[in-house]
């Protein structure tokens, strides 16, 4: 069981959490100029890395904030915790 | 037919109201006999969702109106007695008052908040209080409850929104002990899930 640090309440169970995939997947401007495979690029693709990996996670048994981690996915240590908006922070 | 029904429920007074956990009222009482551990439900406690900017004047303008500054810090209370303010989120709050307390406190938000983004709803039948007290409290809860609940880290004047035996409750921490929000559809749940976690700690005299 991970132990996340929720930027607004602090560390919790990680059973309170929901995963929300790879953050920084910005909405396309114009979605009706793309194409089908653009369209499908951003609706399904997505990295799969092993290591450091930003990704959204929501406390909806807490504040039900959505916020980014950066965590190892080999280790799944979380390297980092940071609210939406703010830029991902540098981490080793 | 239809008209008849409906006039009969709007019909039933006040006073016919049934908490979601009356039902455990003596099994409650039982259960608190030891001495080491209280348990009980505070029925129909007023609760009033409250969401706005904190950085807003209205938040300002309704801090002062209801007399308790909104807490912004996360996971704490402001306030007391009459009303408290549980920090639920960045920008989302719980009034707590007593019964009968909500068209007034609602009407006294709706005009601080002026024409501003701001929400109030009144949730009172939403959830019931649990009081869980006493020495044993802590390790009752510790049974189901993933928090660090010792008091140099949650003690009084923090809250909590989060999972006691998997069923979602803002905990509540006082001097004396506990107070749980429990949903209303989940305080059988919470009740029989209480009182089994206490079996332990009832003490001889609930015990034997």
């Amino acid at each position: 069981m991970l132990l996340i640090p929720c930027p607004w309440c602090g560390p919790r169970d990680e059973a309170e959490f929901h995963y929300g995939g790879q953050a920084h997947v910005a909405y396309p401007e114009n979605p009706a100029a793309l194409s089908d495979e653009e369209w499908a690029r951003y609706l399904f693709f997505r990295d799969n890395p092993k290591g450091l990996f930003a990704e959204r996670w929501s406390h909806t048994a807490g504040c039900r904030r959505w916020f980014n981690a950066v965590r190892d996915t080999a280790t799944n240590e979380i390297h980092a915790v940071y609210r939406v908006g703010e830029p991902r922070p540098v981490t080793a | 037919m239809a008209d008849s029904t409906v006039a009969v429920s709007m019909a039933v007074p006040i006073a016919g109201r049934r908490s979601p956990a009356a039902a455990y009222a003596a099994r409650f009482e039982a259960a608190s006999a030891g001495g080491g551990l209280r348990l009980a439900e505070i029925p129909f406690l007023t609760q009033v969702n409250l969401r706005v900017d904190p950085k807003s004047p209205a938040a300002e303008r309704i801090g002062t109106a209801i007399g308790v500054p909104l807490p912004v810090e996360p996971g704490t209370v402001a306030g007391g007695g009459d009303l408290e303010a549980l920090w639920l989120g960045p920008d989302e709050w719980v009034l707590l008052a007593p019964d009968g307390a909500a068209p007034g406190l609602v009407a006294r938000l709706t005009e601080a908040a002026g024409g501003e983004h701001v929400s109030v709803v009144d949730v009172s039948a939403q959830r019931t209080t649990l009081v869980v007290a006493g020495d044993r409290a802590r390790d009752v809860l510790a049974h189901g409850c993933t928090l660090d609940l010792h008091p140099r880290v949650f003690g009084p004047g923090r809250c909590a929104q989060t999972t006691l035996a998997r069923a979602g409750v803002v905990l509540v921490a006082g001097e004396d002990g506990f107070r749980l929000l429990v949903r209303s559809s989940f305080a059988g749940y919470v009740a029989e899930w209480l009182l089994d976690a206490s079996v332990e700690y009832a003490g001889p005299a609930a015990g034997a």
